[in-house]
């Protein structure tokens, strides 16, 4: 039985072998995955189809910028030179270090500004702004014990992002020196980056930011090299190329004249205001002090955010340029100007005299004259050197705002004069048409007392006083003033005044300085000075609301020398120098600075002429003649 | 002596060499100058040492294997245990025993043994069954005591290559399509519970694979060179020993794992074009003997390791465009590695032994 069982189950399980030996069953299914190789292998091919054929540039760019890494060799920008070749601002060459973004992790920068005294919520904050720069500067000047910390810690197992590159770092005069004019340097902002006349800057530059450097920026800038290295995937250097080398920026020679700026810096010193040397016959800027004034130094690539709220919050703005933003009442300054109007309409002559009783009144106001007694019967030349209110109440009067106006634009009042510096404000010379533009209102004749004697809405700036005075004093030939040598004098204006009339009023001038007038001060031997004082009252202006107690006029002196063909003319401010006689001896120090040099330049012409023929008389003796003892 | 070799697949062979000269140039490529630089070399006596491992495999009748199957595998089972215990760790990972002089990666053979395995237990089924829930059960069983053991090591990658020559020769036995419905549920709810089981840095990889961008420092870092080193190629690639991808060390393991994308730099769309149609080919020949082979066995051993080497394809190659998770597996033939070059050669002498005996029963 159990032998027929087990002989029936041999029987089945060979019978079952057969089919089990049938491999053609499963054929379909080969099939089926053969099919799925061929989908598989396009699904492959497509991948490589779109990396490799579609997108070739995008992935080789990665790979050109994995293995190259280039860093930056800066240019150093152009000096800047005074008018007589002398460096104003010269660079430093330094280290500065940056970080490689490719390599920079975050928790390496508490580490690194530990190490390099830096603020690390400033330095994660630059980090965090540098978007896909590939570089940026953290430090700069780096000293020798902070080199000797970054060499040995940028090894790939420490700081491998940090990179040391040399620099150059801007010099400036000490203590502020010429730092209105010359400006300073600065890392080129996001603002900035958005205009388009700064379409070929790239974020991290050090650009001009105020004064000559922001204005003459393109000549001064130069263009930077590149040094191009294969690195590993490590930051290993495997091959230099050859580095494209920096053009550095052109020198930038400048009108000021270092002697006169140094002068008009210690006359003004402690002060606040400014002063302005011009050539009246070129426009050429010899000096510009602007007072308080700041460390450009400071300023210079990368700027703490400490230092720049020190100086950015100061309520004396040491920032701004007073010489070409400080917009204030000329006062007195402007009787000149008006007393030519005068001669010229003929609403009065070189003879006509008004009587000076210490004031007058005018549409029913009281217009008090600065000298309390009175000036007496006062003719025009007095009354320019004396100052007298009450003469150029009456003339001012007769002339009508809108015939001041006329002959104050002349000389430049209500218009900026152009000069290459940035941000120079316009000066305002009401009219009629000016108050019905601004305000919607008719001028009311009453109006036109003060702004006879340079008071109410006129007002100008240094620079401004100083281009209109040149101008006068050429016989209404004005020219605009610029800081760059080598530009072509430009023309402003050029007026025809009558000869006597523009001679009455010289005469008027050269009596303020010398013959007992109100900038008798400014007196210099042998050189006939003419000017003219001012004092301008705060009442209008704004400080006038700060309620600030010592609250004190501004002095004004402008004068020019010699008489005949004048070379020079000075304008100085002195803020809160309640009297405007304060004024007159800073511009005396600037023109005496001037002809003092004049006449040692002459001296020295002269000594170098006679002292060449004997430089030359031995070439010419004959070698016997001086040897002759020799000769045997 | 001609005698000796007739009736072996001569095609395949030819598809082979070329594969594995591809291999060696790129091999010498990738590591000129670097401290792995003659590898080159040693891949070409573990390809002629495979060769010859080969014809003896071929020589070996299958259904002696296929029957002495389960001894096969305690050996085996018992050698991934002395791995784990006295193995060598490299990378992080104990992957390796060291016998005379010569590391041996258990995991690699273990591949053979499972694909004979499978063979010997499908074969085992009668005309007409079908696969039911124990058959699942002990199958899934055998396979899975040697994936988790390879898991552990832990070797994620080889563990999961084990998985296409199962589920091959699961599908070719034949299967209820409710069966394979409920296989797939299954597996989509236990994916989200065992990714908490894998290691951190098999999470990277899972994530890094989803989101390169997201860490391009770390994780990601792999998969964006790669493409970049492959993108680099463009069509007509950069020239041998001219990758930078591949030269300046941005490329990971440029000679092994990452060595098609060292080789799609170098010679462009048109190198991939040509590796892998020879791939394609390659695969389609093993399957073409499994469809001459004159039992099931046979079928189910051709299939199990053509399903395996489209597997290692698919993901290595994947993997290298980043359309697969880094997984660490290696491309058969071209990567340099000698385990997995006689394990590969092996089953190839798998695959001629069943082209040998095609003839005996018909």
């Amino acid at each position: 039985m159990a032998l027929v069982e087990s002989q029936r189950e041999r029987e089945e399980v060979s019978s079952e072998q057969l089919l089990r030996d049938n491999p053609k069953a499963v054929a379909g299914k080969i099939v089926v995955f053969q099919y799925v190789v061929v989908a598989v292998f396009i699904f492959l091919l497509s991948a490589f189809w779109a990396l490799q054929v579609q997108n070739p540039d995008y992935y080789s760019e990665a790979a050109e910028r994995n293995r190259v890494k280039s860093t930056p060799i800066l240019a150093p920008r152009g000096k800047i030179l005074d008018r007589d070749g002398r460096v104003i601002v010269d660079n430093k060459a330094t280290y500065s270090l940056l970080l490689n973004r490719d390599q920079l992790k975050f928790e390496h920068l508490p580490a690194i500004s530990e190490a390099l005294g830096l603020d690390f919520n400033e330095l994660a904050d630059k980090i965090h702004k540098m978007g896909s720069r590939p570089q940026i500067v953290i430090k700069d000047e780096l000293t020798r014990d902070e080199m000797a910390w970054v060499e040995s810690h940028r090894d790939p197992s420490a700081f491998p992002e940090m990179e040391v590159i040399k620099s150059w770092r801007r010099l400036y005069p000490q203590d502020g020196y010429a730092a209105h004019a010359i400006g300073y340097v600065g890392e080129i902002s996001e603002s900035e980056l958005d205009q388009p006349q700064f379409i070929d800057y790239h974020p991290g530059d050090i650009i001009g930011k105020d004064g000559i450097e922001k204005e003459y920026d393109s000549t001064l800038r130069g263009i930077d090299g590149e040094r191009r290295v294969l690195v590993d995937s490590m930051g290993r250097e495997r091959q230099v190329d050859k580095p494209k080398d920096a053009t550095p920026g052109k020198d930038l020679t400048v009108t000021l004249d270092l002697d006169l700026q140094s002068v008009a810096e210690l006359a003004m010193d402690g002060k606040r205001g400014a002063v302005v040397a011009l050539d009246p016959r070129s426009g050429d800027v010899l000096a510009m002090v602007s007072r308080p004034t700041f460390d450009p130094n400071k300023f210079t690539g990368r700027i703490s955010r400490a230092d720049w709220q020190a100086i950015a919050g100061d309520p004396y703005k040491p920032l701004m340029n007073r010489a070409i933003q400080a917009e204030l009442a000329p006062g007195s300054t402007f009787k000149p100007m008006e007393g030519l109007a005068g001669l010229e309409t003929g609403v009065i002559d070189d003879e006509t005299d008004f009587h000076c009783a210490g004031g007058a009144t005018f549409y029913g106001h009281y217009f008090a004259c600065h000298l309390k007694g009175g000036h007496g019967n006062i003719s025009l030349r007095r009354a320019i050197a004396q100052s007298c209110d009450v003469y150029f109440y009456n003339v001012g009067n007769r002339l009508g705002i809108d015939r001041i106006a006329q002959y104050a634009e002349m000389a430049g009042y209500g218009s900026k004069t152009g000069i290459d510096l940035p941000n120079e404000r316009e000066s305002t010379m009401p009219s009629t048409r000016w108050k019905m533009r601004n305000f919607r209102q008719k001028w009311y004749a009453g109006e036109t007392i003060s702004v006879a004697i340079g008071q109410g809405a006129v007002t100008i700036s240094p620079l401004q006083l100083a281009t209109a005075f040149g101008g006068l004093a050429l016989d209404g030939r004005w020219m605009r003033p610029h800081m760059v040598r080598g530009a072509k004098p430009s023309l402003i204006r050029q007026e025809h005044f009558q000869r006597k009339n523009f001679e009455a009023v010289m005469d008027g001038m050269c009596e303020v300085v010398n013959n007992g007038g109100t900038g008798r001060a400014a007196v210099l031997p042998n050189i006939t000075v003419c000017g003219k004082t001012g004092t301008a009252q705060l009442a209008s202006t704004q400080l006038a609301h700060s309620g600030r107690k010592n609250l004190q006029n501004n002095a004004w002196f402008v004068a020019f020398a010699p008489r005949e063909n004048p070379e020079i003319v000075v304008v100085a401010l002195f803020e809160n120098g309640v009297e405007s006689y304060t004024a007159v001896p800073i511009v005396r120090d600037v023109l005496k600075a001037y002809f003092d040099k004049k006449q040692r330049l002459q001296k020295e012409r002269s000594l170098t002429a006679r002292a060449r023929p004997p430089l030359l008389l031995p070439v010419a003796i004959p070698a016997t003649l001086l040897f002759g003892d020799v000769v045997h | 002596m001609a005698r000796v070799f007739r009736g072996l697949d001569w095609y395949l062979l030819v598809l082979t060499l070329l594969l594995c000269a591809f291999g060696v140039l790129q091999i010498y490529s990738a590591t000129h100058g670097t401290k792995w630089q003659d590898a080159w070399w040693k891949q070409i006596v573990f390809v002629v040492f495979g060769l010859g491992l080969m014809w003896v495999m071929s020589q070996i009748d299958y259904h002696s294997l296929v029957s002495r199957v389960f001894p096969l595998y305690g050996v085996t089972i018992a050698l991934l245990i002395v791995t784990m215990t006295v193995g060598s760790r490299v990378f992080g990972s104990t992957r390796w025993i060291r016998v005379a002089g010569f590391t041996f990666q258990v995991s690699e053979f273990a591949k053979i043994v499972i694909i004979l395995l499978v063979a010997r237990y499908l074969s085992d089924m009668r005309h007409g069954q079908r696969i039911v829930w124990q058959d699942l059960i002990k199958l899934g069983g055998l396979v899975g005591v040697p994936m988790l053991l390879v898991m552990k090591q832990p070797d994620l990658g080889t563990s999961l290559t084990y998985i296409p020559i199962l589920v091959c020769g699961i599908l070719m036995a034949g299967m209820r399509i409710k069966y394979l419905l409920i296989i797939a549920l299954a597996i989509l709810l236990v994916l989200p519970i065992g990714y908490h089981f894998l290691k951190p840095y098999q999470k990277d990889r899972l994530a890094s694979f989803i989101d390169p961008e997201r860490d391009p420092k770390g994780a990601g870092f792999q998969v964006i060179q790669s493409r970049i080193a492959v993108g680099n190629g463009g069509m007509w690639g950069r020239g041998v020993t001219q990758g930078s991808q591949t030269h300046l060390g941005f490329l990971p393991v440029p000679h092994t794992d990452f060595i098609f994308s060292s080789f799609a730099e170098e010679h462009g769309f048109v190198g991939v074009v040509v590796a892998l149609v020879l791939y394609f080919l390659f695969i389609m020949q093993i399957v073409q003997n499994a469809q001459i082979a004159s039992d099931r066995e046979g079928v189910y051993i051709c299939m199990g390791i053509g399903a395996l080497m489209l597997f290692h394809v698919l993901v290595n190659v994947g993997m290298v465009v980043g359309r697969m998770p880094v997984a660490g597996i290696p491309l058969p033939l071209m990567s340099s590695g000698g385990s997995n070059v006689l394990s590969v050669f092996l089953m190839l002498g798998l695959v001629n032994s069943v082209r040998l005996r095609r003839s005996v029963t018909t």
